[in-house]
């Protein structure tokens, strides 16, 4: 053992350091920056037009007693509904309400309601009309009570948290942990897929396989990739804060998971290690199969595809604690990590999360052994057919 | 040390229904330099991979530096594969310490080894360059000075010779010797029988996967009898029953095999039947003639298209 690690070792330096000192590694720090800027250009000119579009602005053609009622009972009614459910009012004097809203005209308004508080008239399209009748009934009922209807107060006493919002918290800790698990995973666990071909296209792995394990190959290349996945999302990370510190008054309120703050983000860092290696060491067992770059982005789409039925298995459970599809995602090598972080938010038992990474770990051993032994017979047509695999799974490196 | 560096018995290597290695016998002595000599595609490769522990026989067994499990002395193997391969992104010294350090070496002092290595072999400016940047004949020599910075016991080099200039052979037949000259079991595999017949104490003729000689170049030169070749000022007379039954005649001049009871017996009959010997040469056969003889002339036939193909290349 103290030779396979040593040899690791040796892989895993000169693989980390080729991908850290190389160009590459620039642009894969960058690689986030591009959605994050398409998605904020995207979300300001969507946010604009929304703005636009959602104004829900309505004119208001009628005197002005029943313009200046009618537009102090639009306040009331907002202060209590919400600004979103009350249409907003805007005064406007004409002869031709109709004018208003006509084709080529000022698109800014969804309708005009005129005549009289006593005799109130919307114009408008059928969908917009449909939408907010009652809306504005409800506001002029409320401009012709004038004052004498002031809104009923009912007092309150506030409590911190209740039973059902606790659970209900923890839960949306449990799903937005499990979705930024799956997430990075899903982005970094492919880029194994190529990770022999460097070798393979440059004939270095004589070499490798002449001095050392073909299992520590394989385990020095994954924790390299590792390693460079964690820098990533240390420096990801870092910034994400720093934006978000000097962009809002502070970081987004999540319920405090079960099993507390401290505890939930080392465990992430110890989930998101396992899921990639559990992932990593099956892509590379696959990818190592593949002798060109056409071969790898063949396979990386099943092996996408492979992810997402591994993170439904586990999102699908996250509502379901205790249950046996739970139980089975937590056991499952591949879903486990992602199950057992949503656990960790909504539960406070420690040892079963060392039980769990115990159990990864073993199965990250398993898959790295199996994806050298099926390296060794099928690239390197060295040991037998099924039986050699199976026996050599269990023999010496 | 043990007493042999390599020991093999029975290897066989199958690939879908072809037997690449088929039951081949080896032993390879501490500290000589040995030669496994056949055309391409004779399972010469094959027989090394098998031997280091790349690929496992599936049948024999073999024992390297006394362990029938290579990796566990990897650290005292050197290993220069046919198919030279060096990450391209990687400095020159970098290379040979990273090669050093896949058998044990320590880091920094394979880059200490590295630098010097170069410095000695003419290369030191190319020290910092990249691999890639290198030309094909450098980047081999930095392979091999890879597969010797950690100072192994025993070298094996496939087809070392493949790809280099005469000059560049010649340097690497003086290393081969410098190393053989330390006490290193050196064993390599080849189609040029010239560079066996130079470098080797002991060969093993490789063909269609079976090894049908194994031992010393003497040995297998000695499996021929010299050629004999006489020149008579006399064109006939009683001497001539005297010459052995396989005797060609051309002009004044007989080809014939040594016989068995050496050249006096011959001699005297020659002079007492007054043949009158113009000059006689005694040849002792080569080791293409010997591998002609052993291999079969098919494999001596592809033996020397490879060689062709080989000088071309070059």
């Amino acid at each position: 053992m103290p030779e396979l690690l040593r040899a690791s070792w040796v892989i895993a330096r000169r693989d980390f350091a080729a991908i850290i000192f190389s160009k590459a590694f620039f642009f894969f720090l960058l690689g986030p920056i591009f959605p994050l800027a398409i998605g904020i250009a995207a979300g300001s000119i969507g946010g604009q037009v929304a703005r636009d579009i959602d104004k829900n602005s309505f004119a208001l053609v009628m005197d002005a007693a029943d313009s200046a009622a009618a537009l102090k009972a639009r306040t009331s009614l907002a202060t209590q509904l919400g600004e979103q459910r009350v249409p907003v009012l805007v005064a406007v004097e004409t002869d031709d309400p109709d004018s208003v809203i006509a084709s080529g005209k000022d698109t800014r308004y969804l309708g005009v309601l005129t005549g009289s508080l006593a005799e109130p008239r919307l114009i408008g399209t059928k969908d917009e009309v449909e939408r907010w009748q009652g809306p504005l009934e409800l506001l002029v009922e409320r401009a012709r009570e004038g004052d004498s209807a002031a809104p009923a107060r009912i007092a309150t006493r506030l409590v911190t948290e209740s039973s059902g919002s606790v659970e209900q918290g923890r839960l949306v800790t449990a799903q937005v942990g499990q979705a930024l698990l799956v997430l990075l995973t899903m982005l970094l666990a492919g880029m194994v897929l190529s990770n022999l071909v460097e070798e393979k296209t440059n004939k270095i792995i004589e070499i490798l396989a002449a001095a050392v394990p073909i299992d520590a190959i394989f385990l020095g290349k994954l924790f390299a990739m590792l390693g460079m996945a964690l820098i990533g999302i240390a420096c990801w990370t870092s910034l994400a804060l720093l934006a978000i510190l000097l962009a809002a008054n502070g970081l987004p309120q999540l319920p405090a998971p079960a099993i507390g703050w401290p505890a939930f983000l080392a465990l992430g860092v110890a989930y998101f290690a396992m899921a990639y290696l559990l992932l990593g060491s099956l892509f590379l067992g696959i990818g190592a199969m593949a002798s060109t770059v056409r071969e790898v982005q063949t396979l990386s789409m099943p092996a996408t595809m492979g992810q997402l039925i591994f993170f439904f298995l586990a999102s699908f459970s996250v509502t379901r604690l205790g249950e046996p599809i739970e139980l089975f995602a937590a056991i499952f090598p591949f879903s486990s990590p992602f199950a057992m972080l949503a656990r960790a938010a909504q539960q406070d038992a420690l040892w079963q999360h060392l039980l769990a990474l115990g159990w990864q770990a073993f199965w990250v051993l398993l898959l790295i052994r199996f994806g050298a032994r099926l390296f060794r017979r099928n690239v390197l047509k060295s040991g037998g057919g099924k039986r050699g695999l199976i026996a050599g799974m269990f023999g010496r490196a | 040390m043990t007493a042999n560096a390599i020991e093999a018995h029975g290897l066989v290597k199958i690939f879908g229904r072809q037997r690449a290695v088929d039951g081949v016998d080896l032993t390879v002595p501490a500290g000589s330099i040995f030669g496994i000599l056949g055309p391409n595609g004779a399972g010469k490769t094959t027989t090394l991979r098998m031997l280091l522990g790349i690929v496992d026989p599936d049948e024999g067994t073999r024992t390297l530096l006394g362990t029938d499990h290579p990796l566990d002395v990897a650290r005292r193997v050197g290993y220069l594969p046919e198919e030279r391969g060096l990450y391209p992104s990687m400095k020159a010294y970098d290379a040979i310490a990273f090669m050093g350090a896949l058998r044990g070496l320590p880091l920094a002092e394979g880059r200490k080894r590295g630098r010097a290595m170069l410095e000695e072999h003419g290369l030191g400016k190319a020290a910092d360059k990249e691999v890639r940047t290198l030309s094909k004949g450098m980047a081999q020599t930095v392979q091999l000075l890879g597969t010797l910075v950690h100072e192994p016991e025993l070298i094996v080099l496939d087809e070392p010779f493949s790809g280099l200039d005469a000059l560049n052979q010649a340097k690497l037949e003086r290393m081969i010797r410098a190393q053989a000259a330390r006490g290193v079991t050196v064993i390599f595999s080849t189609h040029v029988i010239a560079h066996a017949e130079r470098l080797c104490e002991r060969i093993a003729i490789i063909a269609g996967g079976k090894v049908p000689f194994a031992g010393s170049v003497s040995e297998a030169r000695d499996r021929l009898r010299p050629q004999v070749r006489l020149e008579t000022r006399a064109l006939d007379g009683a001497w001539r029953a005297a010459l052995p039954a396989d005797a060609v005649p051309e002009g004044h001049f007989w080809h014939f095999t040594l016989p068995e009871t050496g050249v006096e017996p011959l001699l005297r009959a020659l002079i007492e039947g007054e043949a009158g010997i113009q000059s006689l040469s005694i040849e002792r056969p080569g080791l293409h003639d010997a591998f002609v003889a052993i291999a079969g002339a098919d494999a001596a036939r592809q033996l020397e298209e490879d060689q062709q193909q080989e000088s071309a290349d070059a």
